[in-house]
C-alpha cells in the first residue's frame, strides 16, 4: 500500500470533498435538526430550551389539514404522472431504436427549460380569459368561463407537467431491461395477456416505477412556486410552509420540523425502492 | 394491442407536454397591451424586456453565477469521481450513498439547512452564498456523469501509464483527463441548466444585492400576466435548446 505522503493527490481530492459533504451538507441537516426541539425567538431566530414544541405543532389541526392537503396532492400528481408515465414508458419500449433516441430527447428539451417560465405557461392557458376557456367557448361547449385557475386542479396540473419526465425515465429504462423470453414463457406456460401483466410485467417493472415515485413525490411536496402561480392561497404544499415558517412568519423550529418530515419521507421511499431491487434480486436470480 | 395504439398515445402525450411551450413562443410576439387576446405580430414585448435594466443586470448576475457554480462542480465532481473509481478508501460506501442523498433530497430541505449555516457562520447572503449552494446540489449530478462514463473504461491504459513510470497526478492529466472529457463537458452543461433554472434553493440564499434571473421571474409571475416573461421564456428556451444540442452532439461524437 501507498502511505499518504505517495499519495498526495489522492488525499488532497478526498480532503476536499470530504470537506464539502461535511461542512455543506452533514453539518447544516444536523442544524436543521436542532432547530426543530428549539424554542422559536423573534430577535435571534431560535433560542433555548430544547423542547418538542414545533413537532406537536405539526398536529395542530389547522396545520394538519394543510399537510394532509399537501399530500393528497402530491399522491394525486404521483398517481396521475404513473398513470400516463407507464403506458408511455411501455409505448417508447416498442419504438425502434433511432426513433427512441429522438423521442427521449423530445422528453428531456422540457426539463432543460427554465420550469418557472414553463409553470407562467400553464397560467396562459388555464387563466379565466385564457386559451382553453376561450377555445371552449367559441366552439360552444361552455357559456360562461370556468375557474381553473387558483384551484386544486391547477396545482396538480402544474406539478404532472414539471415531473412528469422523472416519472418516465426511470420506468422507460426497466420497460429496457424486460427481456422479452420472459414474457413470450408466460405466454407459453398458458398464461392470458392480463395473467401476464400481473404476475411478469408488474413486478419486473416495480423498482422502476418506486423510482418514479420517490422522483415525483418528494418535488411534488417541495416545489412551492406551483401553487404559489397556479394554486392561490388555499392549495399549499409542504414546501409553501416551510418557506413561510422560514422566511416570513419567522418560527424556525416549526418550518425545521416540517422539513424533517419531508426527510422522513425521503428516508421511507428510499427504503422501499432499496427493498423492491433486493427482492427482485432475489427471485430474479439475475 | 394494434400497431397503431401506442403511437397514438404518444403523440398525444407530446402534444400536451408542447402545446404550452409553443403558445409561449407564440405569445412571445404579440403586440397586445394585455396578457390573452392577439394584437398582431411585433417584438414589443423583446424591446421593452432589454430596456429593462434590473431585468437585463439579473440576467448577467445568473450567467456568472451559473458559469461559476457549473465549473467548480466539474471540478469537484470530476475528482470525485476518479477518486471514487480509482482509488480503495475507508467511507467509500458513505460517501456514495452521501452523494445520493443529496441528488434524492428534496431543494427546499438542502436550502434551509444551508440558510441556517449560512446565518450561523455568519456569511452575507449573496453571490458567495449562492455559490456554494449551487455547486452542492450540482455535484452529484456531475459525478455521477463521470463514473458512468469511467465505468465503461479500460482498465489498462492507467496500468500502463504508471509502469511506465507515471506519476498519480501525471497518470490523470494525461491519460484520465481525456477520457473522461465528454462526461465533464455533459457535467458542466447539466450543472449549468440546474443552476440556471434553480428557484428554490435560491429563493432562501440569496441577498438583497444579487439579483439573479429566477428570482426576478418569480416575483413577476406570482401576480398576474406579464407579456415580457413570454418573451424572456422564449429566450431562455432557445438558449437551452442550443446547449442541450451541443452536448449531445459532444456525446454522439465522442462515441464514435
Amino acid at each position: 500500500m501507498h502511505s499518504v505522503m505517495q499519495q498526495p493527490f489522492k488525499t488532497a481530492v478526498l480532503i476536499l470533498v470530504w470537506g464539502w459533504l461535511l461542512f455543506l451538507v452533514f453539518v447544516p441537516n444536523l442544524l436543521v435538526v436542532g432547530a426543530s426541539v428549539m424554542t422559536r425567538d423573534p430577535a435571534t431566530f431560535l433560542s433555548l430550551p430544547l423542547n418538542l414544541d414545533a413537532y406537536r405543532q405539526l398536529f395542530d389541526p389547522l396545520y394538519l389539514e394543510v399537510f394532509l392537503h399537501s399530500l393528497y396532492m402530491a399522491a394525486m400528481t404521483t398517481l396521475v404522472c404513473l398513470l400516463i408515465g407507464y403506458p408511455f414508458a411501455w409505448a417508447l419500449s416498442k419504438v425502434g431504436k433511432q426513433r427512441q433516441l429522438v423521442l427521449i430527447f423530445l422528453l428531456i428539451v422540457p426539463f432543460w427549460t427554465n420550469s418557472l417560465v414553463r409553470t407562467y405557461a400553464l397560467k396562459l392557458i388555464l387563466a379565466t380569459n385564457g386559451l382553453l376557456n376561450s377555445a371552449l367557448m367559441s366552439i360552444g361547449l361552455i357559456d360562461e368561463p370556468l375557474q381553473l385557475l387558483y384551484t386544486e386542479g391547477a396545482v396538480i396540473i402544474g406539478l404532472v407537467y414539471l415531473l412528469l419526465p422523472f416519472m418516465i425515465l426511470p420506468l422507460y429504462s426497466v420497460f429496457e431491461d424486460l427481456r422479452q423470453e420472459l414474457l413470450l414463457a408466460s405466454h407459453d406456460l398458458g398464461a392470458g395477456r392480463l395473467s401476464t401483466f400481473i404476475h411478469v410485467i408488474v413486478p419486473l417493472t416495480l423498482p422502476g416505477v418506486l423510482a418514479g415515485v420517490m422522483l415525483v413525490l418528494l418535488p411534488a411536496m417541495g416545489l412551492f412556486f406551483v401553487p404559489d402561480i397556479l394554486g392561490g392561497s388555499r392549495n399549499l404544499l409542504v414546501g409553501n410552509v416551510i418557506k413561510n415558517q422560514f422566511l416570513d412568519a419567522r418560527n424556525w423550529p416549526f418550518g425545521a420540523a416540517a422539513s424533517i418530515v419531508l426527510t422522513v419521507t425521503m428516508a421511507f421511499l428510499m427504503f422501499a425502492h432499496r427493498l423492491s431491487k433486493r427482492r427482485l434480486g432475489e427471485e430474479g436470480g439475475s | 394491442m394494434s400497431r397503431w395504439l401506442p403511437r397514438i398515445y404518444l403523440t398525444l402525450v407530446y402534444i400536451l407536454i408542447y402545446v404550452p411551450i409553443v403558445v409561449l413562443v407564440v405569445f412571445s410576439f404579440n403586440e397586445s397591451r394585455t396578457g390573452y387576446s392577439w394584437g398582431g405580430l411585433g417584438l414589443r414585448w423583446y424591446e421593452s424586456l432589454f430596456d429593462n435594466r434590473a431585468m437585463v443586470g439579473a440576467m448577467w448576475n445568473s450567467l456568472w453565477l451559473a458559469l461559476s457554480a457549473a465549473t467548480v462542480s466539474t471540478v469537484i465532481g470530476a475528482l470525485t469521481a476518479l477518486a471514487l473509481h480509482r482509488y480503495r478508501f475507508r467511507g467509500k460506501k458513505l460517501l456514495n450513498g452521501m452523494l445520493f442523498v443529496v441528488m434524492m433530497s428534496p431543494e427546499i430541505v438542502l436550502a434551509i439547512s444551508l440558510l441556517a449555516l449560512f446565518l450561523l457562520v455568519g456569511l452575507q447572503l449573496g453571490y458567495v452564498s449562492l455559490l456554494l449552494a449551487h455547486v452542492t446540489f450540482c455535484l452529484p449530478f456531475v459525478v455521477i456523469t463521470v463514473m458512468a462514463r469511467l465505468s465503461g473504461f479500460d482498465e489498462s491504459l492507467p496500468e500502463a501509464a504508471r509502469d511506465l513510470g507515471a506519476s498519480d497526478f501525471t497518470m490523470t492529466r494525461t491519460v484520465l483527463i481525456p477520457v473522461i472529457m465528454p462526461a465533464l463537458l455533459a457535467g458542466w452543461l447539466l450543472g449549468f441548466t440546474l443552476s440556471l433554472d434553480d428557484v428554490v434553493v435560491s429563493t432562501f440564499v440569496s441577498g438583497p444585492g444579487y439579483e439573479i434571473l429566477p428570482l426576478r421571474i418569480y416575483s413577476m409571475v406570482r401576480v398576474g400576466l406579464k407579456p415580457e416573461v413570454n418573451a424572456l421564456g422564449t429566450l431562455l428556451l432557445v438558449f437551452s435548446l442550443v446547449m442541450l444540442m451541443l452536448s449531445q452532439w459532444i456525446l454522439i461524437r465522442s462515441k464514435r
